[in-house]
């Protein structure tokens, strides 16, 4: 709770909050806030490529949809990729970053070695290299993008669980015959925690980034849903003319990736007192 | 020094061989049988099972990943499925085009991005300090692809300032493949003209790829500056009545910058993502490029091939890295 | 009297936080030419402030400081004075920290030169080789192509004594030069301060808190409390004996060892909230009504001293404790 009231005294943090709470609040209740929820899949020739009015406010795209519904609707599939793409990571690396950081051995090094080597190759180009072999589309790019996020939990967990497994309360737990697991799980997960949760929002907004940057390249979403990436590669063939088609969805894209990175700094913050002691 | 070189670049080799494996692994969940694939549509079986002996696919599969990691020590990264062509060839020539872009990208993130962090700590939480705060978090958070369209938008096709696309006009003439990059070859053969477009060329991808790199290193070196300005041997030092521009350009910076060093090595991950994207927009003919026509062609033997390379790229950036870190930071060789 | 530094009246106030902590007040003293004049006191007494106001680098925070410091005829406190770089040589607390990590010990040093001292690089280097041998480090000539941590604690010292001496100053600052040092090494690099100081003739302003250090190599000493001078005259007269109550108590809980008020109670007061008339008074055991209004002055007293206590003589009957 300390934490929090810190994160909301430091106004960049709120913002970034702010930003993130707005965010789901529009992609929960998105078919209800979006003007014309039917333009999701709904084409309308005669209105094709209208710049910005009362009416249309961010415009109509090439098939006369309105681009601030798809915008609206396009924050559910941007949120929920990216929620379910950490959660996944995070699925797969913590419980690997605590079994590798908890007792040496031979299975701690073959775990590392592994983590190691997915750290080795830039992501984006190990997700694309697994998504088109699995086969092209959303739900491989996020599959993806999971397995190659995970590496980032599993060194986070690792160090904190090599960190707090010398700590004396740790000692003491198993020295009155606490099972190991109830350990890890009870006391040095919670620890962790706080390195998890900020790894996980800037995750967030990298992942958001990543999954726009392959529905733009034509590797994630497919038409006619109202992804961002997408609508940004649609928009390229009208350009310039139709500048507002490529400009919304973009701006979409940095308005919630900011959100997430200022919330990720705060909580940085607000993890690391010495950090909090150095702000001012 | 040599010691120190030598002993990083043996720290880097189990993870490369562990790349090779991945990258056997990940070709053998292709869906399917490699040879059918290999063979095309109207194979009959006896040619899938020709080509199965061909490639030693009816191998072990222990005994398979052994020969692929030789192939590929040797040079060997098989043939494109696309173009039938040796994919080791098709990546070197396409190489020298996403280095050429990543290092300028690379080279304008850190100048910029270490002078823009050194601004905004000398002016704490002055109004550069914000300005600089927003870029480096602003940058960040921006799409690379729709950063790239929107200078597109209104450099190119808006006030006609530089080239929409492609790494030199065709039209002003042909420059020989020395070393394939555009900076270095147009010079080598004497047309200062072919220098400045190819510059004129690199302006918008390069600044767009730079940018994010450019907003993290401003950060870190910030905060790097910030830290060192409150060391024992910066007081010292003004006690001793060094010079302010020394003092804040060279004496601290130099401290700083080692954390940022660092930066630019996990950077290049992003970099190469960035690559990608930019390389598809700007119609730049590199390995993003060539990746996702990979992708488009279902082209499995390239996808990996590129992965691999630039996974044996990003080791050698991350050496290159360390070793900068030791050259400015005289106690990191001796530990 | 040929004075090296004359600090008249000086005080020094810090902000922060809309407080204001009273760091130093009245703070008057005298380095003679071709001497060594001790400042000792406990931690908090404002020492490294006073260090910080001669070489010229308040804390931004510090309000405009009140009084004089004259140095070679000119007075070096106001904030746009020409500061005497070169002119006064500073050796610095701890010989770990203040030496930048990055950087060869020897170019931190000639760099100093290269802006305060006449001559040429090369005059430099060879003036610097010189230093090193007069600072006794092994090895001088390779010794300017090493970095600080090659060097051992002591060994940094002996280079910082010599970046002191680079540029020939009237003056040397020293701060606790000894303390971050193990005892062998306290005494040797002690023991060459002092040849040091008799070869050269070095005027020298030495802060410690370490009363053996300070009867070994001053001889002039200046006792700090709270902000401001309890006693101040000739080592020996001090040492042997003290006035104040402040310096008797010192004295009496740690006859040669470091300063710590270990038998005195109470506490040294926070600089923010500094008490009416003497700063001593709360602790004082023969505090009269009177201390608690008005702050006493330094008054001259036997054997060249001045002490900050109206009621020192009537003490001297009264023998304390």
């Amino acid at each position: 709770m300390t934490a929090l009231r810190h994160l909301l005294r430091d106004p960049v943090a709120a913002l970034g909050l702010l930003i993130v709470v707005f965010a789901l609040f529009v992609a929960i209740f998105a078919p209800w806030i979006a003007p014309r929820p039917e333009d999701a899949f709904e084409s309308n020739i005669m209105l094709r490529l209208q710049p910005p009015s009362a009416e249309f406010p961010f415009g109509t795209d090439d098939l006369g949809r309105d681009i601030f519904s798809r915008v609206i609707l396009g924050t559910r599939s941007a949120l929920v990729v990216a929620v379910s793409v950490v959660l996944a990571a995070i699925v797969i690396g913590v419980p690997i970053g605590l079994a590798a950081g908890w007792r040496d051995g031979w299975l701690s090094e073959v775990l590392m070695r592994v983590t190691d080597v997915f750290l080795a190759v830039p992501q984006l180009i190990l997700a694309l290299a697994l998504g088109q072999l699995l086969a092209p589309g959303l739900t491989t790019a996020m599959v993806a993008l999971a397995l190659t996020y995970w590496p980032f939990f599993a060194r986070t967990v690792f160090a904190e669980t090599r960190r707090l497994r010398g700590a004396l309360f740790v000692d003491a737990l198993a020295g009155i015959g606490a099972h190991p697991m109830r350990i890890l799980l009870l006391h040095v997960l919670p620890n962790a925690a706080p390195a998890v949760l900020v790894r996980a929002t800037i995750g967030m907004g990298f992942t958001i980034l990543t999954a726009a940057l392959l529905g733009f390249l034509g590797v994630g979403a497919a038409p006619p849903t109202p992804d961002w990436g997408l609508a940004v590669a649609e928009a390229r063939q009208h350009l310039p003319d139709a500048w507002w088609y490529a400009t919304f969805p973009g701006l979409a894209i940095m308005l919630l990736v900011l959100g997430f990175n200022l919330l990720g700094d705060g909580l940085r913050d607000a993890a690391d007192p010495r950090l909090r002691r150095s702000r001012k | 020094m040599a010691l120190y070189i030598l002993r990083r670049i043996a720290l880097s080799i189990p993870a490369l061989l562990g790349l090779i494996l991945l990258t056997f692994v990940l070709s053998r969940v292709v869906p399917g049988d490699p040879a059918a694939t290999l063979a095309g549509d109207s194979a009959t079986p006896a040619q899938i099972a020709q080509i199965r002996a061909q490639y030693g696919l009816d191998r072990p599969i222990l005994e398979q990943a052994v020969i692929h990691v030789r192939q590929v020590l040797s040079g060997d990264l098989g043939n494109s499925i696309f173009s039938g062509r040796p994919v080791a060839e098709e990546i070197w020539q396409r190489l020298p085009a996403t280095l050429e872009l990543t290092f300028v990208a690379l080279f304008l993130a850190t100048l910029l991005g270490i002078g823009l962090g050194l601004v905004a700590a000398l002016d704490h939480n002055g109004p550069l300090d914000h300005l600089v705060r927003l870029v480096s978090v602003g940058g960040l958070a921006i799409a690379s692809f729709w950063l790239a369209i929107m200078l597109q938008l209104q450099f190119s096709m808006e006030w006609n300032l530089l080239p929409l696309r492609g790494r030199l006009d065709v039209a002003l003439g042909q420059v020989p493949r020395l070393t394939g990059f555009m900076l270095v070859d147009t010079l080598a053969i004497g047309r200062f003209d072919l220098f400045l477009d190819a510059l004129r060329h690199l302006a918008l991808p390069a600044f767009t790829l730079a940018l994010p790199g450019l907003a993290t290193i401003a950060r870190f070196t910030r905060s790097g500056v910030l830290e060192v300005l409150q060391k024992d041997y910066v007081l010292y030092a003004r006690a001793a009545g060094y010079g302010r521009f020394r003092l804040a350009a060279i004496y601290v910076l130099r401290n700083a910058v080692t954390v940022t060093v660092t930066q630019v090595g996990l950077l290049f991950g992003a970099l190469v993502s960035g690559a990608v994207a930019v390389e598809a927009v700007f119609d730049w003919p590199g390995l993003g490029t060539y990746a996702v026509q990979a992708i488009l062609s279902a082209d499995y033997k390239a996808l990996l091939a590129v992965t691999l390379v630039i996974g044996v790229v990003y080791a050698v950036v991350n050496v290159a890295v360390d070793v900068a870190q030791a050259i400015i930071d005289p106690r990191v060789a001796d530990q | 009297m040929d004075a090296a530094l004359v600090i008249e009246d000086l005080a020094v106030q810090l902000r922060g936080r809309g407080e204001v902590a009273d760091i130093l007040d009245g703070i008057t003293l005298t380095v003679p030419r071709g001497s060594v004049t001790g400042v000792v006191g406990e931690s908090g007494c404002g020492k490294s402030t006073l260090l910080r106001a001669i070489l010229g680098i308040l804390p931004g925070r510090a309000t405009t400081p009140r009084g004089r410091i004259l140095f070679e005829g000119r007075d070096i406190l106001p904030a746009r004075a020409a500061k005497p770089h070169g002119r006064i040589g500073f050796v610095p607390q701890d010989p770990y920290l203040s030496l930048n990590p990055v950087f060869r010990a020897g170019d931190q040093i000639l760099e100093i030169m290269r802006r305060h001292a006449p001559g040429t690089r090369a005059e430099h280097r060879a003036k610097l080789v010189e230093l090193f041998r007069a600072v006794q480090l092994p090895d001088p000539e390779a010794a300017l192509r090493k970095y600080p941590h090659q060097f051992s604690g002591g060994q940094r010292q002996r280079l910082l004594i010599a970046a002191a001496l680079c540029c020939d100053p009237a003056l040397i600052v020293a701060d606790e030069p000894t303390t971050a040092l193990d005892v062998t090494t306290q005494r040797e690099v002690l023991g060459l301060l002092r040849e040091l100081v008799r070869a050269r003739g070095l005027s020298m302003l030495f802060v410690t808190h370490d009363f053996g250090v300070l009867a070994s190599l001053c001889d002039e000493v200046s006792v700090l409390y709270a902000g401001r001078v309890a006693e101040s005259g000739p080592t020996r007269a001090v040492l042997d004996t003290p006035t104040h109550p402040y310096t008797r108590m010192l004295l009496a809980c740690h006859p040669d060892r470091a300063v710590e008020l270990l038998g005195i109670p109470g506490a040294v007061p926070p600089a923010t909230a500094q008490p009416a008339g003497c700063r001593f008074h709360p602790r004082c055991p023969v505090a009269q009504p009177d201390c608690r209004q008005d702050v006493p002055p330094l008054l001259p007293w036997s054997g060249g001293r001045a002490v900050a206590c109206p009621h020192a003589a009537r003490m001297e009957a009264h023998a304390l404790a």
